[in-house]
């Protein structure tokens, strides 16, 4: 049983093909996928959301079809406030816009935006956009949350609050929401991840599935374990590996 | 003000000189005026400008108007249904190199010679139309891909992405054309009212061809004058518009 899984999905782009991806994510798991720029991560966050069909190859998408995607920048409705933005989803889904709106200032507490509701997206930072991004993905209580590389234009402070806060969040919701997120950061795939999966730059097949250690919920102090140092270790070796 | 200043200065100055030109070389006055004819025939035939002024505005409105809701609706029927793109655009493009002088005679023809203003209004229109629907149509496509996504993942049909997300993407683009239609609109009304020919409409078109056939130069550059002021003033209301939509918008 799996929120999602990609089998021997192949995508062909003109001059280039992306797979054969093996990946199935169990519910309720985090999955970081790495690998080196053009190897493939994007296309296969998009085939698990089903935004993307693979030319070969088959994909699961979650049975519910609950599922969030966070891009890279926030990706707002400039002429919308915080509020409306987040309660797009549900609105679109058909859901009358006062329950929306109740259910978008909720998730805007959650992701500690209790007094931006009412702020356009100009008036926010890149910090905060990301969290109102973040709500958004989670308002239609998703089976599978997608993310890709979400922070990675924050400074390194705003980026490791919302890397817990992200954790936090998984938390609060767990078993409920398996997480796959594309990450540049390999400190940020062996923190936030059970399992780290590195694609080849060339092929962008799996080259290696590493299961990280500790388990999550991770401790406050995870970060400053030596057991922590040697997965980051682990994973930027195997990364090295893939992109040779 | 003070940013007006120079150009204010500037303009005073090539009055002056035009003035004194004319004076000291004895310009006759059916070649070039001094301004101070021309401000003599401005006062002398205000009511008379103003009330063509105010026709050929009615006009110029009245087209820019059609222009948008032509130019507006069908770009937003060809980005609902692609094929229609394939069959819409090139008559648009067909009609917009298509001079407004050589399908005067024809719109003149089929709406009634004796119904001039119409056909000067369609013209007008037809000249106006395109940077309408180029602009919309290019608004209409250029929403971020990943709102595009966004929209798909959460399976948003066709009117809800039109109305909550091409529509809002499209609207600086829209404005755009409406302020490049606008000029475009007083134009065309000119030149049709210049082409019906029959003074029907009254228009400033109308006073310049008169006065231009009575060598009444200075009355020509007093409509010439109102004919520059009501394009200005065509441009900053649309002006104010696209501000109002751009604060809103943002």
């Amino acid at each position: 049983m799996s929120a999602a899984a990609l089998a021997a999905a192949r995508v062909c782009y003109p001059g280039r093909v992306v797979g054969p991806i093996d990946l199935s994510v169990a519910p309720g798991e985090i999955v970081a996928l790495v690998g080196a720029s053009g190897a493939g991560k994007s296309t296969a966050l998009r085939m698990l959301a089903g935004l993307e069909h693979p030319t070969e190859g088959s994909v699961v998408t979650t049975q519910s079809g609950r599922t969030g995607f966070v891009f890279q920048a926030p990706t707002l409705l400039p002429w919308l406030d915080a509020s409306a933005n987040v309660a797009l989803p549900l609105e679109l889904q058909g859901l009358g816009r006062e329950d929306a709106r109740a259910r978008a200032a909720a998730l805007l507490d959650a992701v500690g935006l209790g007094g931006r509701h009412a702020a356009r997206p100009r008036q926010l930072s890149g910090g905060m956009a990301m969290r109102v991004s973040l709500a958004r993905a989670l308002a239609t209580d998703p089976e599978l949350l997608l993310l890709d590389e979400p922070f990675a234009a924050l400074d390194s402070v705003t980026r490791r609050r919302l890397i817990d806060d992200l954790h936090a969040l998984w938390v609060a919701r767990a078993p409920r929401t398996a997480i796959v997120f594309v990450t540049h950061d390999v400190e940020e795939a062996a923190y936030l991840a059970a399992r780290v999966v590195v694609l080849d730059s060339s092929t962008g097949q799996v080259r290696q599935a590493l299961p990280m250690p500790g388990g999550l919920p991770r401790s406050p102090g995870w970060r400053a374990e030596p057991a922590f140092r040697e997965a980051v270790e682990r994973v930027a070796a195997a990364l090295e590996e893939a992109m040779a | 003000m003070t940013r007006l200043l120079p150009a204010l200065l500037l303009l005073l100055a090539l009055l002056a000189a035009w003035e004194a030109a004319c004076r000291l070389l004895a310009v006759p006055a059916y070649i070039l005026p001094p301004p101070s004819a021309v401000l003599h025939a401005l006062v002398d035939k205000a009511p008379l400008l103003l009330a063509s002024a105010g026709q050929t505005f009615r006009m110029a409105l009245q087209a820019l108007l059609l222009a948008a809701l032509i130019g507006v609706g069908l770009s937003l029927l060809v980005s609902l249904w692609k094929p229609a793109e394939r069959a819409v655009s090139p008559l648009m493009v067909a009609l917009q190199v298509t001079p407004v002088v050589a399908i005067a005679p024809l719109v003149l023809i089929w709406v009634g010679l004796d119904q001039a203003d119409r056909a000067v209004v369609i013209l007008a229109a037809a000249v106006a139309v395109f940077p309408l629907f180029s602009g919309a149509l290019t608004g209409l496509k250029s929403a971020d891909p990943d709102l595009e996504r966004l929209f798909d993942l959460y399976g948003a049909a066709p009117l809800q992405r039109l109305l909550r997300l091409r529509l809002p993407s499209a609207l600086p683009f829209m404005l755009e054309g409406l302020r490049v239609a606008a000029g475009l609109a007083v134009i065309g009304a000119v030149v049709a009212e210049f082409v019906s020919g029959t003074g029907a409409t009254q228009g400033l078109a109308w006073r310049l061809l008169e006065a231009g056939n009575r060598l009444r130069t200075a009355e020509m550059l007093a409509a010439l004058l109102c004919l520059a002021v009501l394009g200005l003033l065509l441009s900053a209301a649309v002006g104010l518009v696209e501000g109002w939509a751009k604060r809103r918008a943002r």
